[in-house]
């Protein structure tokens, strides 16, 4: 069990179940807490909340970087568990060109197949960026259309 | 740990059939089965495909009648070298819980609130994990108590007889299907709605058939024009006029035949294909209006709009024009060709080699050119997309001083437009040009050939320029032919899109022995009612019984499961567990129509359509007399705002009720539901839209509405609710107090709390209030 005491006027530590646990500065205990970016695509480090099961706000964290190492690392390893969204590297097939077309694609989590219902489900985001929802709502990044290679281009191309 | 049984007994083992829909994949089948032990029944399977650091990798977790196993393969470098598995033997204290968050659920194995394990992957099918855990939950009680496991009552799905069990809202089978992409042969489906009218199919195709033949005859008569007219007339012969006069009356009179005969197919094809438009938009509007409510709330509204208005008017045009000429053209080319082959087989050769080539070009030109068609199609939706936002939200931009930014906004989408119309105007420039060259090189080929052939006397001259004039028809069709592919896949993919919605079967579905009732006295029970929105539980084991004309107020802060509640009352969704009933009988066997009929139901949001005032009013009863719409209106107290409208009555309001202020469009509403006498009336938040004095007006409305019926009411302000009979207080989807207002304020709970809060400042919500007091609450009167 770790236990972290800072500077900052609430703890954060593994419970016995292996989920964090929070305790603000007056010593009440919360189980059960989520950690939510507030900016996750457009500045993930800035902003971080802890909410309570219940929904409320515990503790907010302008940002990751000016935490102390413990919680920050803590925070990462928690969020790392939480939070997925696969970076597209390759396109490799298409089912069809029409929608709903099954995807096969390499990320960096590995290969992977996902459903694209409508071409609507791409969202373009600054910086040739694309944010790609998948049926099941799993949200897929494209870090830089210009970046891929040239076959995934392609691909995509037909979908933009 | 580590359980591995001899590959001897393999055979004994009992693989039955899996639960699940799908079998289990080949790659784990024999890993499997040399893992259970004899007798060992494998009763459902979930397959993992997340590992610990989220990569994506394959494991498998399964259940048997005696543990839960998990399959994970261990990596060394690229190879799986082997699988380790784990087990849980079933224990009482096992309990499997499972978590959401961005698509990737997580599922944990409990032990004595101990975390003992836990699993993640990507959702697949939403309702198998679903049912793992409950088969989990099921096996484990039935190995710990010894008793077996209930039965369920399983109905099988509607359209492929596949067993569904309760959590089952979709079936399994029938859902892949709609993520399979748009094949061509989702157009063949079309011939339900062409089969009523065969026999005008039938004359509208034996009609393409004489038409066709009908213009192939001009080229055929210019060939005694040339040899027995134009060329002895050169040689010193004079013209023969009876022969001329014979001739151009052929000529004349086949291109009259075509004419008349291109008329009436055309006329009645496209009658035809019209009508077939027609009902495919009626039968798609019928069908999408008895989809309940649950299929509305996942579609975007221009969506279906889109998918009944411009789809079918896509497959329409695609049967009248497209297929229509399509026809004709084979039609021709194969008649053409016929008639070449029998005048002159080598010239027809030579003349129909170039053919498949040019078809070929032209494919490949028109291939490149639709991708760039579809791409238009996009750009043109984000640039009606910019204007859709822009126009509804007016207010906010030149409140905000926005317009250049808006400007800007419009300015861009359309700077995307024309690069995109630039890079495909370059194609398309080239295109009718090159099939024009690629036309005059099949000529030329054919001028070669032909001078050769007369200057060794096999044909005259009259043949080669008959075969001019036959061959330049058809690789002028060839251009349009080859639009055939691109128009044919957009027509299957709006047709796909149609069937997405006929093929959908309502979750609310008409009982097959309907019960009538004749007098309702309007007694509604609940019992052990549970709900469930996809893998959420939005209602939870609910009980509660309403008299014959009592007052029910539901209190609860938002998201507690009030709205969801009457929404399962009024039938809009059916209830996953238990049952509610009306009168003693389970309102899943009354025919829905019926039963709605003795509802009235007030929105938040009231709804006006367009038309009259008392169009709307009687929009529930169409057949009322005006003196019944009076006599509604002044019960609602909206007589007389009007009769100070400019048209009284006959006023016209639009879907958003223009003129009419929030308070004046509610007492419409209230009129309307006074107006069909229902036994029970449903108030969802009706007066929560308006202000306080808009308030007491609408309140002495509902008072008139509320006596004598069993009324349900949903109000965030408590002082609404003074004359119900008995309040409801919820939380996250169950009850926590019932009783009256006196009761509830002497038990000092949860109610009580609400109410002083709201008391201390009139404009509290009961969102302020903390849901978890009133859990505290409810443990401290428990």
């Amino acid at each position: 069990m770790t236990t972290i005491n800072s500077n900052i006027d609430f703890k954060l530590e593994h419970n016995a179940t292996g989920q964090l646990q929070f305790t603000d500065s007056d010593g009440a205990v919360f189980d059960g807490i989520n950690l939510v970016r507030a900016f996750p695509i457009s500045a993930p480090d800035e902003g971080l909340s802890i909410i309570s099961q219940q929904g409320h706000e515990l503790a907010w964290i302008p940002s990751l970087m000016d935490m102390p190492a413990q919680i920050k690392s803590l925070i990462e390893a928690e969020l790392l568990q939480r939070e997925f969204m696969p970076v597209i590297q390759r396109i490799n097939q298409v089912s069809s060109f029409a929608t709903p077309s099954i995807w096969d694609v390499t990320t960096d989590k590995g290969n992977t197949k996902l459903t694209l219902k409508a071409e609507d489900q791409i969202w373009r985001l600054k910086n040739n960026r694309l944010l790609i929802t998948d049926k099941n709502g799993v949200n897929f990044m494209v870090n830089n259309i210009e970046q891929l290679d040239k076959h995934s281009r392609k691909l995509l191309d037909r979908f933009l | 740990m580590l359980n591995v049984v001899n590959s001897a007994t393999v055979n004994s083992k009992i693989l039955p059939p899996i639960p699940s829909s799908r079998l289990l994949p080949n790659f784990w089948q024999s890993i499997v089965e040399s893992h259970l032990e004899n007798a060992e029944e494998l009763k459902a399977w979930l397959e993992i495909n997340l590992d610990e650091q989220l990569h994506f990798t394959e494991h498998l977790l399964l259940i048997t009648n005696r543990r839960l196993v998990y399959f994970c393969p261990v990596r060394t470098h690229a190879d799986i070298s082997d699988i380790s598995v784990h087990e849980y033997a079933y224990r009482p204290a096992l309990k499997l819980a499972q978590h959401d968050h961005a698509g990737v659920y997580r599922l944990d194995l409990f032990e004595h609130h101990l975390r003992i394990a836990s699993w993640r992957y990507t959702v697949i099918n939403d309702s198998s994990s679903a049912r793992f855990i409950k088969q989990f939950e099921q096996l484990c009680a039935s190995f710990v108590t010894g008793n077996p496991v209930p039965v369920e009552a399983t109905e099988p799905c509607p359209k492929c007889r596949y067993p569904l069990t309760a959590e089952q809202d979709e079936c399994p089978q029938c859902s892949s299907e709609i993520d399979a992409p748009p094949s061509t042969w989702t157009l063949f489906r079309l011939w339900r709605f062409a089969k009523p009218y065969q026999w005008q199919l039938l004359a509208g195709f034996l009609l393409m058939l004489a038409s066709t033949a009908a213009t192939l005859v001009p080229p055929y008569l210019t060939i005694p024009l040339m040899d027995k007219v134009l060329i002895p007339y050169q040689n010193g012969i004079p013209i023969d006029t009876d022969l001329v006069a014979l001739l151009l009356g052929g000529l004349l009179g086949s291109a009259l035949l075509a004419w008349g005969l291109g008329w009436s197919k055309t006329y009645i094809l496209a009658l035809v294909s019209e009508r077939i438009g027609a009902d495919l938009r009626t039968i798609t509007y019928d069908h999408l209006l008895k989809l309940s409510l649950e299929y509305f709330g996942g579609k975007r509204t221009g969506d279906l709009m889109a998918r009944i208005g411009s789809e079918s008017d896509r497959i329409c045009v695609f049967l009248s024009l497209h297929l229509l000429d399509f026809a004709t053209d084979v039609l021709m080319i194969i008649m053409t060709a016929a008639i070449l082959v029998s005048i002159n087989p080598e010239l027809a050769l030579v003349t129909l080699l170039p053919l498949p080539f040019i078809a070929w070009m032209i494919h490949i030109v028109r291939d490149k050119l639709r991708t760039g068609f579809e791409k238009i199609d996009r750009v043109w939706s984000e640039v009606s997309n910019v204007l859709a936002d822009t126009i509804p939200g007016i207010r906010v931009v030149k409140a905000f001083a926005q317009e250049a930014r808006e400007s800007s906004r419009f300015r861009e989408a359309n700077q995307h437009n024309l690069a995109v119309n630039d890079r495909i105007n370059k194609i398309w420039s080239l295109f009718s040009p090159s099939v024009t060259l690629l036309t005059e090189i099949g000529l030329l080929l054919v001028w070669a050939f032909g001078i050769w052939q007369i200057s060794k006397d096999e044909i005259s001259v009259g043949i080669l320029t008959a075969f001019l004039a036959y061959i330049s028809r058809f690789y002028t069709r060839l251009d349009s032919m080859s639009r055939i592919v691109s128009v044919t896949q957009k027509a299957a993919s709006g047709a796909k899109r149609i069937f997405d919605i006929l093929d959908h079967v309502s979750s609310v579905p008409e009982p097959s022995n309907p019960v009538h009732l004749d007098k309702v006295s309007g007694k509604i029970e609940i019992r052990s009612a549970g709900f469930r929105y996809g893998n959420r539980s939005v209602i939870k084991d609910l009980n509660l019984t309403i008299e014959p004309g009592e007052m029910i107020g539901l209190v609860g802060h938002s998201g507690s499961g009030k709205s969801t509640l009457v929404n399962l009352m009024c039938r809009f969704y059916d209830v996953s567990a238990g049952s509610i009933s009306l009168d003693g009988v389970n309102i899943r066997s009354l025919p829905i129509s019926e039963y709605r009929r003795n509802i009235g139901l007030v929105l938040q949001e009231p709804f006006l359509f367009f038309g009259s005032i008392a169009e709307n009013i009687a929009y529930g009863k169409p057949e009322a007399t005006r003196a019944e719409i009076i006599a509604a209106a002044r019960a609602a107290h909206a007589h007389e705002f009007i009769l100070r409208l400019p048209h009284g009555y006959d006023s016209l309001v639009g879907e958003r009720g223009h003129g009419l202020s929030g308070g004046e469009r509610q007492r419409i509403s209230i009129a309307r539901a006074l107006l069909i006498d229902p036994r029970i009336l449903i108030l969802d938040e009706a007066t929560a839209s308006v202000d306080t004095e808009t308030e007491k007006e609408i309140q002495k409305a509902l008072d008139n509405l509320v006596h004598g019926r069993t009324t349900i009411a949903i109000a965030h302000r408590l002082s609404t609710l003074h004359k119900a009979n008995r309040l409801v207080v919820m939380d996250r989807g169950q009850i926590v107090e019932v009783g009256n207002h006196d009761e509830l304020m002497a038990s000092e709970g949860a109610y009580y709390r609400l109410y002083q809060a709201q008391a201390r400042n009139v404009d509290t919500d009961l969102d302020d209030v903390t849901s978890d007091e009133i859990i505290a609450n409810k443990e401290a009167s428990a």
